[in-house]
């Protein structure tokens, strides 16, 4: 597992559940570098990497108060990766629904062949 | 964030550059969710949510055993898959292959998937893991979500954009 492959291009870069949790946060706006290690509940160097991975790629810009680094989202770069992979997410997800409805018309038959093999 | 709220989507990750990997719960025991998943009468009422009506679902459920399902796309053309049974652990695990015969010599590019269903209090949490030959067609299979999904309705780009304002 450690050493599987990942590119930092922008499609990573959203896909990483990680990735995905500090896009969240910092999509409600700027935070500084501790809160976003705190919501997390990372260690600060593992944050610290894939805050690198997501500057790399655009999606979030960086700025310096005092001795504070202050990360923001750049919605405009990530919209479009961001859309490819929830849209793929969507048809998977639709797909999902219409195999619940399946399991709901499942579970009366296979209690009822229970029940009723006193009757038969 | 909230990922504990989303337990009626599909989560979709990409763990490495060649794989993609599908997570969801249902609200049904394994027993069901892999009866739903293997014989074909009730495949056929689920599967072509992804592109159109079913019209031809077989599968041969052993090891070496091989599948096939083909829709009518919404445009009229046919979409078929087919691959093979790699192993198979009846209410637990299932390895296949998966070509898509859309694109020139389908089996040379076929995924190999591999669906685990682990049940806890009577829900089931399905994991897809698609590897993907290489990154190339990893993507390309993304992108092809993202044409099906801007078919559907605005109201849902319109929640994908509301998260990113």
């Amino acid at each position: 597992m450690a050493r599987a492959a990942t590119t930092a291009d922008a499609f990573n870069a959203v896909a990483e559940p990680r990735r995905r949790q500090i896009l969240d946060a910092v999509a409600g706006g700027e935070l500084p570098v501790n809160d976003i290690v705190a919501l997390l509940g990372l260690g600060q160097p593992q944050v610290s990497k894939h805050l690198r991975v997501l500057r790399e790629v655009g999606a979030v810009e960086v700025r310096s108060e005092g001795r504070q680094r202050i990360y923001r989202l750049n919605g405009e770069a990530l919209k479009p990766i961001h859309d490819w992979v929830k849209d793929y997410e969507r048809t998977w997800t639709k797909q999902f629904e219409r195999l619940d409805e399946v399991l709901e018309d499942l579970k009366p038959k296979e209690q009822g062949d229970g029940r009723d093999d006193s009757q038969r | 964030m909230d990922a504990m709220t989303h337990s009626g989507k599909a989560e979709v990750t990409l763990p490495t550059d060649d794989q993609i990997k599908v997570v969801r719960e249902f609200d049904a025991p394994a027993n069901l969710v892999y009866r739903a998943v293997t014989e074909p009468e009730l495949v056929k009422r689920w599967w072509g949510a992804r592109r159109g009506a079913m019209t031809v679902v077989e599968i041969d459920l052993r090891v070496g055993g091989k599948w096939r399902y083909v829709m009518d796309a919404s445009n009229g053309e046919e979409v078929g898959f087919h691959g093979e049974f790699r192993e198979i652990v009846p209410n637990e695990r299932i390895v296949q292959t998966e070509a898509y015969e859309g694109i020139p010599d389908p089996d040379d590019s076929a995924n190999v998937n591999t669906m685990t269903l682990v049940e806890v209090d009577g829900r089931t949490t399905m994991e897809v893991l698609i590897q993907c030959v290489n990154k190339e067609s990893r993507d390309m299979q993304i992108a092809s979500g993202m044409e099906e999904g801007m078919q559907e309705s605005y109201d849902e780009l319109e929640d994908v954009a509301k998260s990113l304002a």
